[in-house]
């Protein structure tokens, strides 16, 4: 079982590479670019999983929908280049020392993680998850964290139709 | 032979991938000339008519000027942009045809599906996120070539794009509550798929429950592919040609290919959903076999009239009997082979319906104003697409307590 590694280790990369350009990049486009290849990495992770339901739904409300959305506003707005400002001290100094820490944490639970509980393992990809099942378990026990959300959703969209028409 | 019995599954897929791509690109060259002929006709001229008998070869030579062209690159693009843009449109559209099966799964060779490169269990989903991201295509090429009226086509196509894809997701989904399942093979044939008929006569197809699901999807595919009524991201007479105005030679090329790869996806997924796939208006006799047959050889005597009085010059008259031979050799597979022949031929012969609807439109239809689409979507067709969605579900309620 050589591909499912072969296929996380690319995506993982595309992912990594993808989030570091979406921070580095000049152009605002570019970085919404980068920002759609880290969504996309992600799908095929999940569809590693075994959950291609989710996957699927990744591409279609992330990279379908929401980013077009940030480039439809980039290109509205015609967003120019961006102007490098240095470090601000907050970050430099409380960020950096908070991101190191992060990371060290990260990778002592990679390190002392059961073999086997991780893809890059090489273990076989559990069964795909039923699409089925899944909403089943959405529209029966979780139910009502879904409609909140859903109804969360909503409000905030009203809030933003009032922060836009403030002038009138 | 031992590596093709040793890896099926490889062999099978890169054979079926292979002919997928090749009959798909060859469908798209002759749809340009199907659809300059069919408007020619409609507005009293001729269409191509001097590269080969009838224009035959126009698709060819088009295809070689594009290739030989300049191919001019604007010095204040966003290059990596400016070059991304048209393959992502055309890889983009030729993924989603992989996901459309045009016969039933059980039709095998070495144990492999043969009508489906990918029948997946989510397939009308992926389709679904696979062709969302088309619009990048669009939009990137709009802004990447850093000029005014392609980034007013990329912004209109954006919108645009949004605004319908809503409509288009929702109009499906009355189908799939009748069909119960995400596969695209099943809604055909699967348990609640669309074999049978309703009163001995109507088949079974989903369009007669979902008629106003189905003038939605229509209207909203037509507005995702960008096509005559809906095409104002490339409105030549407002945008010069809109998004893909700086492009030129094979890059041109690709968006055109693309939009036609697309135009095959949507029908195709029409086909599917509401017209019962690869099935038989007829319920699948033995003697259906003999209407491809008459078609065929119908089409085979009209081009041999024409050999015999029309065409004057003797390259045209071997071009038209190569014509002949085809169909005779398709009446030959469909008269000997009707069991692999049939379903392709009742799926494709759907598609060209809806291609022909495609082109009927373009020559009738006037392009809508920018303000009057953006209404049309928002505040007729979402609303009626969410309705039939209530309706329909309340119904399946009522009738499966």
């Amino acid at each position: 079982m050589i591909a499912p590694v072969i296929v996380f280790f690319a995506c993982a990369i595309a992912a990594v590479v993808g989030a570091i350009l979406l921070i580095l990049a000049h152009e605002p486009i570019h970085s919404a670019l980068s920002l759609i290849v880290v969504m996309i990495s992600l799908a095929v992770l999940y569809l590693l999983l075994g959950a291609p339901f989710v996957a699927a739904i990744q591409i279609l409300v992330y990279a379908g929908a929401i980013m077009v959305l940030f480039i439809f506003v980039i290109m509205l707005l015609n967003a120019g280049e961006e102007e490098r400002t240095d470090w601000s001290k907050i970050a430099k100094w409380i960020g950096l020392p908070l991101g190191f820490v992060l990371l060290l944490e990260i990778s002592h639970w990679l390190f002392h993680s059961e073999p086997g509980t991780a893809i890059a393992n090489g273990a076989a990809a559990p069964a795909p998850a039923d699409t089925f099942a899944l909403s089943t378990e959405l529209f029966r026990q979780y139910l009502f964290p879904f409609e909140a959300t859903s109804i969360l959703i909503l409000i905030a969209i009203l809030g933003a139709l009032v922060l836009a028409r403030k002038d009138q | 032979m031992g590596f093709i019995t040793q890896h099926p599954v490889l062999v099978v897929s890169l054979v079926k991938i292979a002919l997928t791509l090749f009959v798909v690109m060859t469908a798209l060259a002759y749809l340009t000339w199907f659809e300059r002929k069919v408007v020619a006709r409609m507005q009293s001229r001729w269409g191509p008519y001097y590269v080969g008998a009838h224009g035959l070869l126009q698709p060819l030579a088009d295809g070689v000027k594009f290739l030989f062209k300049e191919d001019v690159t604007p010095p204040s693009s966003d290059i990596i942009t400016y070059l991304l843009a048209p393959f992502l449109a055309l890889v983009l559209a030729l993924t989603a045809i992989a996901l459309l099966p045009i016969g039933p799964p059980d039709v095998t060779i070495l144990g492999q599906p043969v009508y489906a490169v990918s029948n997946i269990n989510i397939g009308l989903i992926f389709l679904f996120a696979i062709t969302s991201l088309g619009v990048y295509g669009v939009a990137l090429a709009g802004w990447s070539s850093n000029s005014k009226y392609p980034l007013m086509g990329g912004l209109r196509s954006s919108a645009q794009m949004i605004s319908y894809e809503v409509s288009l997701t929702l109009s499906v989904v009355g189908v799939l509550l009748l069909a119960g399942t995400l596969n695209l093979s099943d809604i055909v044939n699967g348990a609640n798929g669309q074999t049978g008929y309703w009163l001995h006569f109507i088949p079974r197809w989903n369009v007669f429950p979902q008629i106003v699901g189905f003038l939605c999807y229509i209207t909203a595919a037509i507005a995702e592919t960008n096509r005559v009524p809906f095409d104002l991201p490339e409105a030549e007479t407002e945008l010069v040609a809109g998004f893909h105005t700086e492009y030129s030679s094979f890059k041109f090329a690709m968006f055109f290919m693309a939009e036609y790869a697309n135009m095959i996806t949507v029908s195709s997924l029409a086909t599917i959903l509401f017209f019962g796939g690869w099935l038989s208006p007829f319920g699948g006799h033995e003697w259906e076999k003999f209407i491809p047959v008459v078609i065929f050889l119908a089409l085979a005597a009209y081009c041999l009239k024409e050999v015999a009085t029309e065409l004057q010059a003797i390259i045209h008259k071997l071009q038209f009997m190569i014509v002949v031979g085809l169909f005779l050799a398709l009446a030959a597979v469909c008269f000997f082979f009707p069991h692999y022949a049939m379903p392709p031929f009742w799926f494709i012969l759907k598609i060209a319906i809806f291609m022909f609807f495609y082109v009927w439109a373009r020559g009738t239809l006037p392009r809508f104003r920018y303000d009057q689409l953006m209404a049309f979507g928002w505040k007729l067709l979402l609303p009626v697409s969410l309705a039939n969605l209530v309706v329909t579900a309340v119904v399946w309620l009522v009738m499966h307590p």
